[in-house]
């Protein structure tokens, strides 16, 4: 196979032919080049997906009360449902299969921190010490909210890097106090976290204990948010189902309403996206290995009018002695060079392009696109194949060209 | 060396069959110096192509150096044509985008012979021919006779027991067509038997035996005087 003549003898009619040759290989390259591109795109897109999805856990249960739109046992619709600290207790003590858990408490309106001379309009969300997991809260600092905080209903509170940076000017804020809607809370930690939404970090996280007290919020909660560990959709519809059931049980109002309560099961989500991207990801392959395979299409065709043209070349190599198999094999070896050069440019063309102006692409659902090695690698094997394919036609009425009527013809 | 015994081929062509060989019965010994001529239609590059085992025959027995040639494949038949026949064609056919070196080494080639020995070897049949100078060069830079002339020390370079030569002087004008007859001439009194097709009297006459056809069948066959000399 590695014979240096036959490398020259292909060599020297490639030279010969550079616009055919060139115009063969773009069709390939191109192929390639789109396919990586596509392949990286699809990736760039599940990536930018999977990033939101990382900033908080995706297997996380979000519950929050609505108005009920159905009559029960009496009752008429519309009536507000309002969560309260018993309904998280018993749906965290009944219900099977949730590893995290906190409600939420949120306080309305304007709420003014200060310390010192600065001051500045904050959220305040009152949890338990799971958020910061449920969440995917970053600390940067000190620590988050912990049960001492809520069993002994401290003025504790963790607050963003952005509360930081408008508070404290440089000072370090860990031990120092705050006020908070005019109490003093104490510092205990500084968080960041990835998903960097203005609402998400325009927050401090106080004990939700001190806070329903501290601010009169009596037992009432806004959301409760649990995680289901590793339990599949399945499973973790079931815990969903089993949730909506305690409350409408709590709070007597039809299970089947959908407007009582509210869930949004993130895993449930996340596998929709999931399986969209794996139908995408399919998708751009065909639509990849159709453009490689109108490539391949080309080269052959091309091979086919290198052979016409060739004909009586090869009737006189053939009055000389060639034997039909050194025939095909230099026709083969020429397509599969042309194939698999062009196709390694393309390959690279791709990549670079992926890598210069995907890496400056960076939008909320598109980040970081790039072609896996292993994808690189099928994509090359494949050309290869493909360019040992199409010469495999043309080469072999190649070798069954006839020495006269090739030297006969004129 | 070659002996024939009553060659028939057809031609197909959709419902029509041209009978071109319609029995044939020769013998060339090893050394003789032979044309064939006749008019056209009459056979001859019919012929000359089944002695070259470039064309199958239908009916009939053709030895070569005692060996039967008949439906071997293709990779047989290539071997064949590579140790027993060079080949001299009246259009050259050289491979335009090789210099004359390459032409002249591609039978070498086709022997697996390296690459520095078959240029050395094709670099002193070049020499024979008064072509040394011309190495390099590609077909399209060269003159008819320089061209025919690497044509022949192509076919010389096998070592070939025969050289088919299809009208070999037919694109030459008469000067060059002497020069390149010569030649032949020269390569028959090395032992090498030659079988050459014309339908050129004068060049004909410079044989030791002429055959001529007519309508698929040998006419006349003329010992040009002398009879043939063996070495």
């Amino acid at each position: 196979m590695f014979d240096r003549d036959k490398w020259q003898e292909i060599f020297s009619t490639i030279k010969k032919n550079k616009l055919r040759t060139f115009l063969t290989g773009f069709s390939v390259a191109w192929g390639i080049f789109m396919l990586i591109i596509l392949l990286g795109s699809g990736k760039g897109l599940q990536n930018g997906v999977s990033k939101e999805f990382d900033s908080s856990a995706t297997n996380t249960i979000w519950v929050w009360s609505g108005q009920t739109s159905l009559p029960y046992k009496g009752m008429k619709p519309g009536r507000n449902i309002q969560l309260e600290n018993k309904d998280y207790d018993e749906v965290k003590t009944s219900v099977k299969g949730i590893d995290k858990s906190s409600s939420r408490y949120n306080i309305w309106g304007n709420n003014i921190l200060s310390y010192k001379k600065q001051n500045g309009s904050f959220n305040i969300r009152n949890v338990y010490p799971d958020y910061a997991d449920i969440e995917k809260l970053v600390i940067v600092k000190g620590r988050f909210i912990n049960h001492p905080d809520i069993e002994h209903y401290r003025k504790a509170t963790t607050i963003s890097t952005q509360v930081e940076d408008a508070l404290f000017k440089g000072e370090d804020p860990i031990g120092k106090y705050i006020n908070v809607n005019g109490v003093p809370f104490k510092v205990v930690g500084i968080f960041t976290d990835d998903d960097s939404r203005d609402d998400n970090m325009r927050t401090i996280y106080l004990p939700i204990s001190t806070a329903q007290r501290v601010f009169s919020g009596d037992n009432r909660i806004n959301t409760i948010a649990i995680t289901v560990g590793d339990a599949s959709v399945t499973e973790s519809k079931e815990i969903e189902k089993e949730v909506r059931t305690k409350l409408a049980t709590l709070h007597k109002f039809d299970p089947e309403d959908p407007r009582a309560i509210f869930i949004w099961n993130s895993l449930e989500e996340f596998q929709k996206f999931m399986r969209l991207f794996a139908g995408i990801q399919s998708f751009i392959w065909i639509i990849g290995f159709g453009t490689i395979v109108a490539g391949i299409v080309g080269v052959s065709n091309i091979m086919m009018i290198v052979v016409k043209d060739r004909t009586k070349e090869i009737g006189i190599r053939k009055a000389m002695g060639a034997t039909p198999f050194s025939i095909v094999s230099l026709i083969l070896q020429e397509a599969v060079l042309i194939t698999s050069f062009a196709g390694y440019i393309g390959l690279v063309m791709g990549v670079v392009v992926l890598e210069t102006v995907g890496k400056n692409i960076e939008s909320k659902f598109f980040s970081q696109p790039s072609v896996d090695l292993q994808v690189a690698v099928y994509a090359l094997v494949l050309l290869v194949f493909c360019g040992a394919l199409a010469g495999f036609i043309p080469a072999r009425r190649a070798a069954a060209i006839k020495p006269i009527e090739a030297l006969r013809d004129e | 060396m070659i002996r024939l015994t009553n060659i028939h081929k057809s031609y197909v062509t959709g419902s029509n069959s041209l009978h071109v060989l319609k029995g044939i019965d020769l013998k060339i010994e090893q050394g003789e110096f032979v044309s064939v001529m006749g008019s056209s239609g009459s056979g001859k590059s019919t012929l000359l192509n089944i002695l070259g085992i470039l064309d199958n025959y239908d009916l009939g027995d053709y030895y070569l150096d005692g060996t039967l040639i008949r439906s071997q494949s293709e990779t047989r038949s290539a071997a064949l044509r590579n140790r027993y026949i060079g080949f001299v064609f009246q259009s050259f056919n050289l491979i335009s985008f090789k210099n004359a070196l390459e032409n002249v080494a591609l039978p070498l080639y086709y022997q697996q012979v390296p690459r520095k020995k078959r240029n050395r070897i094709a670099l002193e049949y070049l020499e024979r021919m008064g072509l040394k100078d011309w190495a390099e060069h590609m077909p399209n830079e060269l003159s008819g006779g320089q061209k025919q002339r690497i044509a022949i020390a192509r076919a010389m370079i096998s070592k070939p027991r025969v050289i088919l030569a299809d009208e070999p002087t037919g694109a030459l004008d008469t000067a060059t067509s002497y020069e390149v007859m010569q030649l032949i001439k020269e390569i028959n009194t090395e032992g090498i038997t030659v079988i050459l097709v014309t339908h050129e009297n004068d060049i004909a006459h410079m044989t030791k035996r002429i055959i001529r056809l007519r309508d698929g069948l040998i006419e006349s066959e003329v010992l040009n005087g002398k009879p043939p000399i063996i070495n």
